[in-house]
C-alpha cells in the first residue's frame, strides 16, 4: 500500500476515531435545525402578513446567504481548530519520531495527513452546505444560483486555511499556530468587509487596504466570490444582504486563490523536509 | 543523525553502506524512541500494522508478523486494548515491537528499559539478544549502565557529543583486576615494589587498592606481600564495573 495512502487513511480515521467529525457534524447538524426552524417561523409570518411574494423571496434569500455565510466560518474555523496541533502537536511529544524513521519521504508524511484533512473537510462542508441548501429548499422554497461552484469555493477556503495551518505546524508549536492562522483569517475578514464598505465611500485607499489583505489571505475574498455567484443577482444589486455585489472580486482571485494553495503546500513542504524532528 | 531526524551540522555517516537519511537504507533499520508515543485511540494491533504498512508489509505478512511480535513482548493479552489504557512499560513493550516488525538489521533502542518492572528489563535484555543471535546488529543507547554490562559486546563512552573511547565487553572482566589489600604494616617501599604487577592507591598504612593487569599476576602478588614482611590479613579481589569504568573514563560529573 502507497504510504501517502496509509498516512491519510490514518488521519482520517483519526479524525473519527477521537470524534472530532462527528462532534462537528453534530454541531453543524444543531446549527441546520436552529436554521430550519428560522426558516419556518419566517414562513409562518410571511402566511399572516401580506408580502409580496417576491419580497418574501428576497428576504428568504438572504436569510439563506446569511446560514450559508455562518457554514463558511463554522468550516473555517472548524477547520482550524481540527488541524492545528497536526504536525507541531506530534512534533513536540515526538510521535512524529516513529513514523519519520520508517522508509517513507517526509514529504509523504505531510501530503498524507493534509490529504486526510481534504477528505474530512470534503465531507463536512458536502453536508453542512448541502444541508442548508436543502434546508432552504424544503422549508422556504428557496434556491440559490450556483449552489456547486459556491460549495466548491466555500470547500477552496477551507484548503486556504487548512495549508495555512499545515505551513505554520511546520515552524510554530500548536498554540502560536492557531493564533497565527485565525489571525490570518481575521486579517482576510476584516480586509473584505473594507474592500466591501468602500463601494459606499468610493474610498481608494479601502479598496487598496482590501486587496493587499486579500492577498495576503484570499479565504475571504473566496467567499464574496461566492456569494456573487450564488446569491440573485437582483438582491446582489438591491443589497438586500451583506454581500452585495460592490466590489467583487473577479476569477482571477480564484486562479489566485490556487496558486498560493500550492505555494503555501510547496512551501509546508520544503521546511517540514529540512526541520529538525 | 543516522535515522534522518537531524541535519548534520557537517560531515557525513553511512548507514549499512549508505549515507544516513537516505529513505530506501531505513528498509532495514528499526527505531524505538526515548518514551515512546503514538496516537492513543489505536489499538495495539492497529499500531503495528500501520507500522508495518509504512515499511511495506503485505497483509499476509502482518497477519503473520502482528500476532508474533505481540506475543514476543508479552501483550498478547491486550492486542485489542487501545493505547490510552497501556502503562508506561506497555507502551515501551509496544514501541519495541514497532521497531522490529519488518525484522530489520539494524535496530536503535533508545533507554529501551526505561519504564519497566524487572521481569520487563528482563524480557527485553532476552529479545535484543534474540535480534542479536539472527544477526541484527542493536544500538542500545542507555545511561542504565548495569543494562549495557550484561547485554552489549561492545560500549562506547559518549561525552560531549564524541566518542571517548569503545571498548571489547566480551570477556572486558577477565582482563583488569582490582584488589582491596589490608596488612599489619604497609611500608612506602613495600607499595613502591607493587608497580612491577599493578598500579596501586594507598588508602592509609594498612590498606589500599591495586588495579592489576590480570588475575594471573594475584598469587604473585600475594607472595610478595608476604615475603616482604607486610603481614596481609586482607585480599580481596573486586569486579570492576561498568560504571567504574564509566566514571574513570568519561570522568566526575559536570552537570551536563
Amino acid at each position: 500500500m502507497n504510504p501517502l495512502w496509509v498516512i491519510a487513511s490514518i488521519t482520517f480515521r483519526e479524525a473519527a476515531r477521537k470524534k472530532i467529525l462527528w462532534t462537528a457534524l453534530v454541531v453543524g447538524l444543531g446549527f441546520l435545525m436552529v436554521f430550519g426552524a428560522g426558516l419556518y417561523y419566517q414562513m409562518a409570518d410571511f402566511h399572516a402578513s401580506n408580502m409580496p411574494p417576491f419580497l418574501r423571496y428576497q428576504v428568504l434569500s438572504a436569510m439563506l446567504m446569511v446560514g450559508l455565510y455562518t457554514v463558511d466560518l463554522l468550516a473555517v474555523v472548524m477547520t482550524i481548530l481540527t488541524s492545528v496541533d497536526t504536525i507541531s502537536g506530534e512534533i513536540a511529544s515526538g510521535t512524529i519520531q516513529a513514523i519519520a524513521t520508517k522508509p517513507v519521504a517526509r514529504w509523504h508524511v505531510l501530503i498524507g495527513k493534509w490529504a486526510g484533512f481534504v477528505a474530512m473537510l470534503a465531507i463536512y462542508v458536502a453536508v453542512m452546505f448541502g444541508g442548508t441548501l436543502a434546508a432552504g429548499y424544503w422549508i422556504a422554497g428557496v434556491s440559490l444560483d450556483n449552489p456547486l461552484r459556491g460549495g466548491l469555493l466555500v470547500y477552496l477556503e477551507c484548503l486556504l486555511a487548512l495549508t495555512a495551518t499545515f505551513l505554520m505546524g511546520t515552524w510554530f508549536s500548536t498554540l502560536t499556530n492557531g493564533v497565527i492562522v485565525l489571525g490570518l483569517h481575521g486579517l482576510a475578514f476584516l480586509g473584505g468587509w473594507l474592500e466591501q464598505m468602500s463601494g459606499f465611500a468610493q474610498g481608494s485607499a479601502l479598496v487598496t487596504l482590501g486587496v493587499v489583505s486579500s492577498l495576503i489571505m484570499p479565504s475571504e475574498a473566496i467567499w464574496r466570490r461566492a456569494a456573487f455567484l450564488m446569491q440573485p443577482p437582483l438582491a446582489g444589486a438591491l443589497q438586500f444582504t451583506p454581500f452585495a455585489n460592490i466590489s467583487v472580486p473577479s476569477g482571477a482571485m480564484v486562479g489566485y486563490a490556487g496558486f498560493y494553495l500550492i505555494i503555501i503546500l510547496a512551501l509546508a513542504i520544503y521546511h517540514f523536509q529540512r526541520r529538525d524532528l | 543523525m543516522l535515522l534522518g531526524l537531524v541535519s548534520p551540522s557537517g560531515g557525513e555517516a553511512f548507514v549499512l553502506g549508505v549515507p544516513s537519511g537516505e529513505v530506501e537504507i531505513r528498509r532495514k533499520v528499526g527505531f524505538l524512541p526515548e518514551d515512546f508515543r503514538f496516537y492513543q485511540w489505536l489499538t495495539a494491533t492497529e499500531l503495528l500494522e500501520f507500522h508495518g504498512r509504512l515499511c511495506g508489509m503485505d497483509a499476509g505478512r502482518l497477519r503473520e508478523r502482528v500476532p508474533y511480535l505481540l506475543d514476543l513482548v508479552g501483550l498478547a493479552p491486550h492486542r485489542g486494548k487501545r493505547l490510552q489504557g497501556f502503562s508506561k512499560g506497555m507502551l515501551q513493550r509496544i514501541g519495541l515491537a514497532q521497531a522490529l516488525i519488518h525484522d530489520p538489521e539494524v535496530i536503535f533502542l533508545d533507554e529501551p528499559t526505561s519504564g519497566l518492572d524487572p521481569m520487563g528489563r528482563r524480557l527485553v535484555r532476552d529479545i535484543i539478544r534474540a535480534q542479536r543471535d539472527r544477526g541484527a546488529t542493536v544500538f542500545l543507547n542507555s545511561h542504565l549502565l548495569s543494562e549495557i554490562e550484561v547485554t552489549c559486546d561492545q560500549v562506547a563512552f559518549i561525552r560531549d557529543g564524541e566518542i571517548v573511547t569503545t571498548r571489547d565487553l566480551r570477556g572486558w572482566q577477565e582482563e583488569k583486576v582490582r584488589v582491596r589489600v589490608c596488612a599489619r604494616k604497609l611500608a612506602p617501599q613495600i607499595v613502591a615494589g607493587l608497580s612491577q604487577w599493578a598500579t596501586c592507591d594507598q588508602l592509609d598504612d594498612q590498606s589500599l587498592s591495586l588495579t592489576a593487569a590480570s588475575r594471573e599476576v594475584l598469587p604473585e602478588i600475594l607472595c610478595y606481600l608476604v615475603q616482604s614482611g607486610s603481614a596481609p590479613f586482607e585480599f580481596t579481589p573486586q569486579r570492576i564495573s561498568l560504571e567504574d569504568l564509566f566514571m574513570e573514563i568519561v570522568g566526575e560529573d559536570r552537570g551536563l
